[in-house]
This record gives C-alpha cells, sequence and structure tokens, in this order.
C-alpha cells in the first residue's frame, strides 16, 4: 500500500515534468509525434528504472561504506552515462528502428535531468532498494504519460492558425502550461 | 569591437540562453518562484559555467576526441559538487530553495554546450568571458521570469512587498504560471526581434 502512494504520487501529483520540471529539454524536443514520443518515454522510464537501482547499490555498498558520500553527483552521472552507451549499442543491434526514431535524443539521454533528477531525489529521500526501484520506474512512468499526452496535443496545434510570434516554443509551453494546471487538479491526494 | 564585446554581445543578447537557444529550461522554470532564487540560481550556474570553461580550455587539447564527453561531464560535475560545499556552507537557506537543482547544475544543456562548442576551441581567457556573459544572459533570463512570478503570485519583489489590497494569482508561483509566464516571455522575445530584423 505504501508503495502503491509512492507510485501514484510520483506518477500523477508530483509529476516528474509537470510539477518537478525535471526532463524538460526532451519533453520539449520530442514531443512533435506520438510515435517518437512513446519511444523516448518507454526509454526514458526504463533508464530510469535501471538507474535508480544500480545508483542505490552503488551509493550505499560503495560510497557510503568508504565514506565518500559527498562524490555522489560524479559518480551517478558517470553511471547513467555509462549505462547509456550500453543501452545504445545493445538497440542499435536489437532494434534499429527504434534507434533511428530516437536519434541524437538517445545519447542526450545521459545529460537528462529527469534521470539524473530521480537518482538524487532517492538518495535524498534514503529510499531502500525497493522504493528506489518503484520510485524511478512510476517517474518514468509519469514521463511517459505526460509526453505522449503532450505530443497528441502539438500534432493538433500543428495544423492551427497561430500567431507568428507564438509559433514554436511559446504555444508548446502554453499547453504545457494548461496541463499543468490539470495536474495540480491532483495535488493534495498524497503528499 | 574587440572579440570581448562581441562576446558579451552575443552571450547576453543574440545568443541568449534561455530566451534564444532555449537551454537550461528546467533550473529556469523550476526555481524562478521569486527574483532572489532566479538570481541566486543564475550566479551558482554562472561560477560553474566560467570556472569549467576555464579548465576546459585549458586541457581541451590533451583529451582524446573520443572520450571529450565523459571528460567534460567530470569536470563540471566536480565544480558542481564544490558549489554544493560552497552553498551549503555559506548560504544555507539558498541551498534549501535551490535544493535538488544544485547538483543537477552538472546537466545543464548551457554549460555542457559552451564547453563543447566553445571552450574546447579557445583560449582560457576567451572562455572565461564566454562563460561569464553566456551566465549573465541566464541570470538576467532567471531574474526576469522570478521577478515576473513574484510580482503576479505574492504582489512582491525581491521580498519587498508592493501592494497589500491587489489580488494575489497563486498560480502563478505554481508550476502552470512558469510555463505560462515563459510562453509569453520568449513571444515578445520572438514579436521584438522580429521588429528590429
Amino acid at each position: 500500500m505504501e508503495l502503491f502512494a509512492l507510485a501514484f504520487s510520483a506518477i500523477l501529483v508530483n509529476n516528474f515534468v509537470l510539477s518537478r520540471f525535471l526532463g524538460i529539454c526532451p519533453f520539449l524536443g520530442v514531443s512533435k509525434k506520438i510515435e517518437t514520443a512513446v519511444g523516448m518515454g518507454i526509454a526514458v522510464a526504463f533508464i530510469m528504472t535501471m538507474a535508480s537501482a544500480l545508483t542505490y547499490i552503488v551509493n550505499v555498498y560503495i560510497l557510503e561504506m568508504l565514506g565518500l558520500g559527498f562524490m555522489y553527483n560524479i559518480m551517478f552521472i558517470l553511471i547513467i552515462a555509462s549505462f547509456v552507451q550500453v543501452i545504445e549499442l545493445l538497440l542499435k543491434k536489437v532494434s534499429p528502428v527504434l534507434y533511428e526514431a530516437l536519434g541524437v535524443y538517445l545519447p542526450l539521454m545521459a545529460t537528462n535531468c529527469a534521470i539524473l533528477g530521480v537518482t538524487v531525489i532517492n538518495r535524498d529521500m534514503s529510499f531502500n532498494f525497493i522504493r528506489s526501484v518503484v520510485h524511478g520506474f512510476a517517474g518514468g512512468v509519469g514521463f511517459l504519460l505526460a509526453i505522449v499526452v503532450f505530443a497528441g496535443i502539438r500534432e493538433r496545434i500543428e495544423h492551427n492558425d497561430i500567431l507568428p510570434h507564438f509559433q514554436g516554443f511559446p504555444i508548446a509551453l502554453l499547453a504545457a502550461s494548461m496541463m499543468a494546471i490539470a495536474f495540480m487538479g491532483f495535488s493534495g491526494w498524497i503528499l | 569591437m574587440t572579440s570581448v564585446s562581441r562576446i558579451f554581445k552575443n552571450g547576453i543578447v543574440e545568443n541568449n540562453p534561455l530566451f534564444v537557444q532555449a537551454l537550461g529550461l528546467c533550473p529556469a522554470l523550476a526555481v524562478t518562484t521569486s527574483a532572489s532564487n532566479g538570481l541566486g540560481m543564475g550566479i551558482a550556474t554562472t561560477s560553474v559555467l566560467i570556472c569549467s570553461n576555464v579548465v576546459i580550455s585549458l586541457i581541451a587539447r590533451f583529451i582524446p576526441q573520443n572520450v571529450r564527453i565523459p571528460c567534460y561531464i567530470v569536470i563540471i560535475a566536480t565544480f558542481v559538487t564544490m558549489l554544493e560545499f560552497v552553498l551549503a556552507a555559506y548560504v544555507p537557506a539558498l541551498n534549501q530553495a535551490l535544493g535538488i537543482f544544485i547538483p543537477l547544475i552538472a546537466v545543464n544543456c548551457i554549460v555542457m554546450g559552451r564547453a563543447e562548442s566553445f571552450a574546447s576551441k579557445n583560449g582560457s581567457f576567451l572562455s572565461a568571458a564566454d562563460g561569464l556573459a553566456m551566465g549573465l544572459g541566464f541570470t538576467a533570463g532567471l531574474v526576469l521570469l522570478g521577478g515576473i512570478r513574484e510580482i503576479f503570485g505574492t504582489m512582491s519583489l525581491f521580498g519587498f512587498v508592493i501592494s497589500e489590497t491587489f489580488p494575489q494569482t497563486i498560480a502563478m508561483i505554481l508550476p502552470p504560471g512558469a510555463f505560462i509566464t515563459l510562453a509569453f516571455l520568449m513571444a515578445l522575445i520572438n514579436y521584438l526581434r522580429r521588429r528590429t530584423a
């Protein structure tokens, strides 16, 4: 039950994109088409889950034991970057189509703040292993939900007649703000 | 025009990292609930940017091309860790307010972008100037964003109360306000750029 509450809060109440502002770059960058948004969302969710597990192990069993807790930031970034590299090689071999679709955003995943963010939050809240993994997975699902809905909205906006100054980023940000208002409806359910 | 003044014009106006290049959006949207938080975040990012630019410009030619990105990441993350300790020791209140976004400076696109596109190709003096210019451009954007949100959200600016009676729009300091404010600022800047062009 406690884990369910944690997952619910990470998906809807404290959505990573719309209320914590993590992972805004891919959220605005890869949300022009629903298909690529789904691919990106699944990739981010997978890497967030794995990164939560890996960084928990490294943080507790290596850094904390050696009294090197202050090195967490450098260590986490390196873990995520090398993990992304592995995923990239794997995808290239297993699913070249998805690899092509994600394009430049796959290597950029290494510097995605949603992924580093979830690991830092896990550490700050001193979650145990299970909670870290659940939090990472739920955060990723929240990202997937937000980016897919947002891509749907943007596909519609594409064909509309928009003031020239609002074309591109500004109108996308306005749409995101409307989504954020909708997600605010969940606030207060579970902290 | 000397090259230093061109760097400053480029960083603050022509290629403003926030409004023109749309980089570093995560901290820009998250911490700008007040003008002073925006200022603090801007100064923190600027200091990391200057330090990492200088170090990277000095050692760029010794780093093999293939592993340059991991090297830059480690250098940037080191400065971010140092900054974290400085902030925790001297300005704990600001450290509390910025929270998770201090360690996340390490994955800020602006810092990485300048390392890759400027510092690795230029001397250390010009790189320091570029870091300062881009940092000032980012700080100006954050203060503007934070100021507008603070005025509408709490009817005060830098903590000083402007009006006791005028209604406060709480939504402006909540997440939706961040998106709306940035959308209108970007549209305004598009408008100004088109008019002058």
